[in-house]
């Protein structure tokens, strides 16, 4: 290779990446019309490619939607996509990149990811940016005292935990069955698999269970020793708390493999999607998952998007048989909640028809107030758990609803439950979020 | 100026570099760059993983052992740091920050005894112990983390002579001291007897050894050194860039990503570590800001996504095949090309000079 070449190629390169550089930093179109800015920090790559695609598809899909029926009172919604890969450190990044847009400001983010949730957590009082954690997090934001810029609209993973010692105790004809029995608690090694532990724990004392922990180092794909172990317990249920579809998939097939009953296997709400299931084809069957977000098309929301958007070209999916799945619901459902909350936001502060702040945008959101009419409404009655939010209260709905794998499709086996006794839950969330306080000289706000 | 450079002794070319570097570093940067995103999201993680990527060309592009684990003595150092931040109130954050790589060149000793006695691509399956051992310790025992349920920690602010530094300008200077400090030092150290004794390891070693240098020494000198430098890279890492800890953000891809910031940046030499951290860190952010502004709406984001992959994967083989010797190489090949006065046929047979 001659010097010339070499040093052609350089020019060319830099002059490519410079272009690069300079066009990215320059606005795009100025804005000619009130709009409001979303940032969408999608993880379409890697092992979590299926949930990713399906949510921030759902949120995207949504938000066309209604841009095209107008706006929200007339506030046309802008948004730009940043790949973080599920990864905390790219998160930081993509959390910096999305910040501004257009000279606007972002006033929500949602990671999608727990481990990418607490790493931009402690920049959202300062920044004023509202953290949607849509089902995962952490658990004792809950606490709105402490937390007034993150809130778990659709349930925490501490009381998804005890809905699913619920469930078991159902199951095994009430709580006072359920001493002695022993629970394997199955989980990916990260703050995602260990964050329903405390909740877990208390409650397992009470009723007199036994826990046994197995970690599975991530990606989650190599599971056989650890079921081997599960065998050697000889657990009466298993709670399997993975990420990404071949982290699910495995647990199912090695279950079947040593025989373990499916019908004794409840999954967590990020392994509960048909992305999850179908991998593991037979082996799937009769296995239980958690919903916050209930799939189907029965809804008149999904129907009218399918549609409109779907009908009109427009859609983000690139398999339109993905409408109406467990995380394109669940996306929807995020998105349907920053919408209402800029809705409250606007009409708390006269600001009807114009864009509106990150504080604003945070009032609006604690304002929710999801009741069965309204979700009727929106035309997702059913779809999600009704709830309503308040100061102290960032926890949504404490309901899930227990779904099971007919080998085709999820069925809902049970109505949307609340933990047997929230109010314990609840005081374990509020110790842990004073714990917090106290560390980290965060002086609580009155919420009385 | 074809003299070998020296320790403690500076050319004028090497003052020139310098005056120039620091003026961007300490004067035009913060003068010029307002936006947060650019201190928080390129500067602060650059000069991070540069500093963790320096400590990789020491044990790897000096003294020639394949190690992998630069990631662990990073969780290492940043674990340090938050515990000596956390239970020593007083302690300063620079002897904090000492004290987390010294703490990180204690695991390098014990983790480079195997390079003693293995070599080669036994030796890097050999310290991949390190990196899953200080990981999985962090993990098993709640001490390191201060028992905390979820296992991510608050990094604490960091406060020197009674001024916190929390803006993410006041951070990159921060970072931008330590770095500059600790190069100066690899480049004194790689010139000098320490680095001349790891060169000789790395060329032979029994040569090396018959000439009197003591293997032993120079081998556990490389890890130990590599150790701290990823030790301090970890800790400035944790606490300005992610702001908080956690085992995972220090994976074994990390780790990696380390190893092949080295070999494309250029081994064996220091602005090496520097090009290559900023290849393989910006790299991906500027196609994903390409794929998003130029491709938005035209293909499908999923795919853009898919192809930026495949683009940064070509990318480091196009740049493995035409220079294996790294950016580095490349670097220095341009610069005789534009500002030299030397014949043409000179450069070139300085190329075929091999690195080092």
């Amino acid at each position: 290779m001659s010097m010339r070449r070499t040093l052609r190629d350089m020019m060319a390169v830099s002059a490519i990446v410079c272009a690069a550089i300079v066009s990215a930093a320059l606005p795009e179109r100025a804005a000619a019309e009130e709009t409001q800015y979303f940032p969408i920090a999608s993880s379409r790559v890697g092992p979590y490619s299926a949930m990713g695609t399906g949510y921030y598809g759902a949120q995207i899909d949504y938000l066309n939607y209604v841009n095209m029926n107008g706006g929200v009172n007339g506030v046309m919604l802008t948004w730009q996509e940043c790949e973080t890969e599920y990864n905390a450190v790219k998160t930081v990044e993509c959390y910096q990149r999305l910040f501004e847009y257009n000279g606007q400001k972002m006033v929500v983010f949602d990671t999608l990811g727990t481990p990418g949730a607490y790493a931009v957590i402690n920049r959202m009082a300062e920044d004023e940016v509202v953290l949607a954690q849509y089902g995962y997090g952490r658990t004792d934001a809950a606490d709105g005292s402490v937390w007034p810029w993150v809130f778990n609209a659709a349930g925490h993973y501490w009381d998804q935990i005890a809905v699913k010692m619920r469930f078991m105790a159902e199951q095994e004809g009430g709580v006072e069955n359920m001493r002695g029995k022993k629970i394997v608690h199955m989980h990916i090694d990260s703050a995602f698999g260990r964050e329903p532990l405390p909740a877990m724990r208390a409650i397992a004392e009470e009723w007199g269970v036994e826990i046994v922990e197995i970690a599975v180092p991530p990606p989650g794909l190599e599971q056989q020793s650890q079921w081997l172990q599960v065998r050697r317990e000889r657990p009466d249920w298993v709670t399997f708390w993975g990420a990404g579809s071949g982290m699910n998939s495995t647990g199912m097939t090695n279950a079947a493999r040593i025989g373990f009953p499916r019908e004794r296997l409840i999954y967590v709400t990020f392994g509960a999607a048909e992305e999850d299931m179908y991998p593991a084809g037979d082996s799937a069957t009769g296995t239980y998952a958690m919903a916050n977000a209930l799939p189907g098309k029965q809804f008149p929301l999904v129907q009218a998007i399918e549609e409109q958007v779907y009908g009109a070209g427009e859609g983000n999916l690139a398999d339109e048989s993905r409408i109406g799945s467990v995380y394109w619901n669940r996306g929807l459902g995020a998105a349907v909640m920053w919408i209402e909350a800029l809705k409250n936001a606007q009409e708390m502060h006269d600001k009807v028809g114009q864009a509106v702040t990150g504080a604003e945008f945070r009032a609006g959101y604690e304002a929710l107030n999801m009741t069965p009419e309204r979700l009727e409404e929106l035309g997702i009655g059913g779809m999600v758990a009704p709830f309503d939010l308040s100061c102290a209260k960032h926890n949504g709905a404490r309901a899930f609803a227990m779904m099971q794998w007919d080998g085709e499709k999820f069925v809902q086996v049970t109505d949307w439950l609340p933990p047997l006794d929230p109010d314990a839950i609840r005081t374990l969330i509020e110790d842990s979020a004073a714990k917090f306080a106290a560390e980290n000289g965060i002086t609580p706000r009155d919420c009385s | 100026m074809h003299d070998k450079p020296l320790f403690m002794t500076y050319s004028r070319g090497d003052v020139a570099n310098f005056v120039v570097l620091m003026a961007l570093a300490f004067a035009v940067v913060p003068l010029m760059i307002e936006t947060d995103y650019w201190y928080s999201s390129i500067l602060i993680p650059w000069l991070c993983l540069a500093l963790a990527a320096i400590g990789q060309q020491f044990v790897m592009g000096y003294a020639g052992q394949l190690a992998l684990g630069a990631a662990g003595f990073m969780a290492a150092g940043a674990f340090a740091c938050y515990n000596i931040e956390l239970r020593i109130p007083w302690m300063p954050f620079p002897l904090s920050l000492l004290f987390s790589g010294l703490i990180a060149a204690a695991f390098g000793v014990l983790f480079g005894l195997p390079s003693l006695r293995v070599r080669g691509i036994y030796l890097m399956v050999a310290t991949l112990a390190s990196q899953f051992f200080i990981i999985w310790m962090i993990d098993k025992f709640g001490w390191f983390k201060n028992y905390d349920s979820s296992g991510i920690i608050t990094a604490q602010d960091i406060v020197i002579a009674g001024r916190s530094f929390t803006s993410p300008m006041e951070m990159y200077l921060v970072v931008a001291v330590v770095v500059t400090v600790l190069t100066i030092l690899a480049v004194n150290m790689t010139r000098g007897s320490v680095g001349r004794n790891w060169m000789a390891v790395r060329d032979m070693d029994i040569a090396a050894e018959s000439m009197g240098i003591s293997l032993l020494r120079a081998k556990l000198q490389a890890f130990a050194l590599s150790a701290f430098y990823c030790g301090v890279a970890g800790a400035l890492f944790a606490f300005t860039y992610l702001k908080s800890l956690e085992p995972v953000a220090f994976d074994i891809k990390l780790s990696f990503q380390i190893l092949f910031m080295v070999i494309l940046g250029g081994l064996g030499t220091i602005n090496g570590a520097f090009i290559g951290a900023g290849f393989i860190l910006l790299f991906p952010v500027v196609l994903n800001t390409v794929g998003n502004a130029w491709f938005h709406g035209m293909i499908d984001a999923t795919i853009i996504s898919a192809i930026e992959q495949v683009v940064f994967g070509a990318l480091i083989i196009v740049f493995l095949i035409y220079e294996p010797l790294g950016i580095a190489k490349l670097w220095e090949n341009l610069k005789s090309r534009l500002f030299s006065r030397r014949p043409v046929a000179e450069a070139a047979a300085a190329k075929q000079e091999p690195a080092g």
